[in-house]
């Protein structure tokens, strides 16, 4: 496999120093990044979460080169980021939600005629690329607006287009819906799916919004106290996190709590009852015994939120 | 080459920025020109007393108020320019953002400055300079020559304006809240700049270090050079030996300051 993105045993130690007293400081090390191995392919599209603090901006400012590594190997496109950074930043695109790149005086298109000129992209193509943004983002009555003047959905579309006009190979966005509504997540996500597929772009992506990773990864990588804790797919995580599914039932009146292998009965409230059951399993052997042996009126089955799963998996790393 | 033009576009940028905020240029004119008169007033009432004062004559002193006014906004002698927004990224840590892109961040925010100065020499500068010219006896000279080193001893000062402002923001990194460095930065400009009182009227040992001090490379060397009172290549020389210290001094500070991208924005 073409591994895009290397990462090897990296760590990143930042000396911390805190005033204790008068003329006193007391000098501390901070591991963000410990002992960190991944490698991304080609075209991947990876989820990249792990609750505040946890190192994730740590990587990606390594990965970007403006951070070095302690220690370990770091390749982005084959280049050593940091020793690197100007030739690596011709190749990658950098979205944060919560920052713009953009002239926020001017014009939108003012903004993208600099990109042009700082990525020195051939003029057809920068044509091209921008049209395609435009289109697909629904910048054509935004260009004009100064970037002060556009409301956060249409800057981060903005954003989103100013990144990607020279072609970067891999993209790390960072929050990229956060703060948007409804159909300005979907605009975005729908945009990020279309360009994986079509140009094969390399997407890490951080976010606090599962619903993010669920729509666009199929890969998730967890990141807590500067360890990779998870990687793997995102219905996986519910295994890792020892989730589980929960199965509710109506029975015909009210009985003791109902007896089937591989469930158990968590809650009973008149005929009505809750049964919990392993998330990588099956319904249907429990849904079948219940059928058989007792009088089943209606069911419902609950997926696990992944929300608490994850929650539920940083709790537990926090306290070992 | 491309670079080049990137930079241009960057400078183009920064020209255009300030432009767009017409009524500010307007309050500026009329700040300028207000201030103005009351230091051709405050300098008349001076050069009565003491005529000859700093080697000018009481129309030159009254040309030096407004080249003072004219260039004031346009060299940020109190601040002003790209500092503010660049000490705000410092801060937020949006420097970061700056830092993933493929350019130089001092060429970048320097190509920005000059855009920012040349709007403001133009937008704000002219006009306080001509209305001084036309209601005052003044010392400008009709020679083309004059005007032409006295145009580059304005773009030397906007290099060693931007050169000492670069340092100031740089300080950031360490500070944080910039806030203390941008009003020392305000209360030397004014002072070593001469726009309280021409330096070549300050008196002694004073008036010999404020005289060799970068600040004097901004609104001193200039006017100097317009009224024919200092010959231009030694003046330029001065100029362009501050602008290269400063802008070496804040690629080291830079670098050094690049190691401390760390702490924000984590």
């Amino acid at each position: 496999m073409d591994a895009f993105i290397e990462v090897d045993r990296v760590e990143k130690v930042f000396d911390v120093r805190r005033r204790t007293g008068f003329m006193k400081r007391e000098r501390r090390q901070v591991r963000a990044v410990d002992s960190l191995s991944f490698t991304v392919a080609r075209g991947e599209m990876v989820g990249y979460i792990g609750p505040n603090g946890a190192g994730k901006s740590t990587t990606v400012k390594m990965l970007t080169g403006i951070l070095m590594p302690s220690a370990g190997r770091l390749r982005v496109a084959g280049i050593d980021p940091s020793r690197e950074r100007t030739r690596l930043a011709h190749r990658i695109g950098v979205v944060f939600g919560q920052r713009t790149t953009l002239w926020w005086d001017l014009p939108l298109i003012d903004s993208y005629r600099l990109a042009h000129r700082i990525y020195r992209i051939p003029d057809a193509r920068y044509r091209e690329n921008l049209d395609r943004c435009v289109e697909l983002l629904q910048l054509e009555s935004l260009l004009d607006v100064p970037v002060r003047q556009l409301s956060l959905g249409q800057r981060m579309r903005g954003d989103i287009a100013a990144a990607l006009l020279h072609d970067p190979e891999v993209l790390y966005l960072d929050e990229p819906t956060i703060g948007l509504d409804v159909v300005s997540k979907a605009k975005v996500r729908g945009f990020l799916r279309e360009l994986n597929a079509e140009r094969g772009t390399t997407v890490l992506l951080t976010t606090h919004d599962l619903q993010d990773i669920e729509q666009l990864c199929s890969r998730v990588m967890v990141i807590d106290h500067g360890r990779l804790v998870y990687d793997g797919p995102l219905a996986g995580l519910h295994e890792a996190g020892e989730s589980e599914r929960m199965l509710v039932v109506d029975l015909e009146r009210e009985l003791p709590p109902v007896r089937v292998a591989s469930a158990r009965v968590v809650r009973v409230e008149g005929p009505r009852q809750w049964l919990a059951f392993p998330a990588g399993q099956s319904a249907a052997p429990v849904v079948a015994q219940l059928a058989a042996e007792y009088p089943l009126v209606d069911l419902s089955v609950r997926e696990p939120d992944i929300e608490a799963v994850i929650a539920k998996m940083y709790a537990e790393k926090a306290v070992s | 080459m491309g670079a080049g033009r990137l930079y241009g576009a960057v400078a183009a940028g920064g020209f255009r920025r300030y432009a767009t905020y017409r009524a500010a240029t307007a309050a500026g004119v009329f700040t300028n020109t207000v201030f103005g008169l009351i230091l051709v007033y405050t300098y008349l009432a001076l050069w009565d007393e003491k005529p000859h004062l700093g080697g000018y004559d009481q129309a030159q002193a009254v040309t030096f108020v407004w080249l003072g006014q004219a260039l004031y906004a346009t060299l940020a002698i109190q601040g002003g320019g790209f500092e503010i927004e660049f000490m705000e990224r410092i801060r937020t840590g949006e420097v970061a953002i700056d830092l993933y892109r493929p350019v130089d961040l001092q060429a970048w925010w320097l190509a920005s400055d000059l855009g920012r100065a040349l709007f403001q020499l133009l937008g704000r500068g002219v006009v306080p300079f001509v209305f001084g010219a036309l209601v005052f006896p003044t010392a400008v000279p009709g020679d083309v020559g004059r005007w032409l080193a006295f145009a580059v001893a304005v773009v030397l000062a906007m290099v060693v304006s931007f050169g000492i402002r670069y340092l100031v923001a740089l300080s950031g990194f360490w500070l944080m809240d910039g806030t203390g460095a941008l009003q020392a930065l305000m209360v030397t400009g004014i002072f070593c700049s001469g726009m309280a009182l021409p330096l070549n009227a300050f008196p002694g040992a004073l008036g010999e270090v404020v005289r060799a001090l970068p600040w004097a490379a901004q609104l001193q060397v200039p006017a100097d050079v317009l009224m024919g009172k200092a010959d231009p290549v030694p003046a330029f020389v001065f100029q362009a030996a501050w602008a290269v210290v400063l802008l070496a001094a804040g690629r080291l500070v830079q670098l050094a300051a690049a190691r401390r991208v760390v702490v924000q924005g984590g």
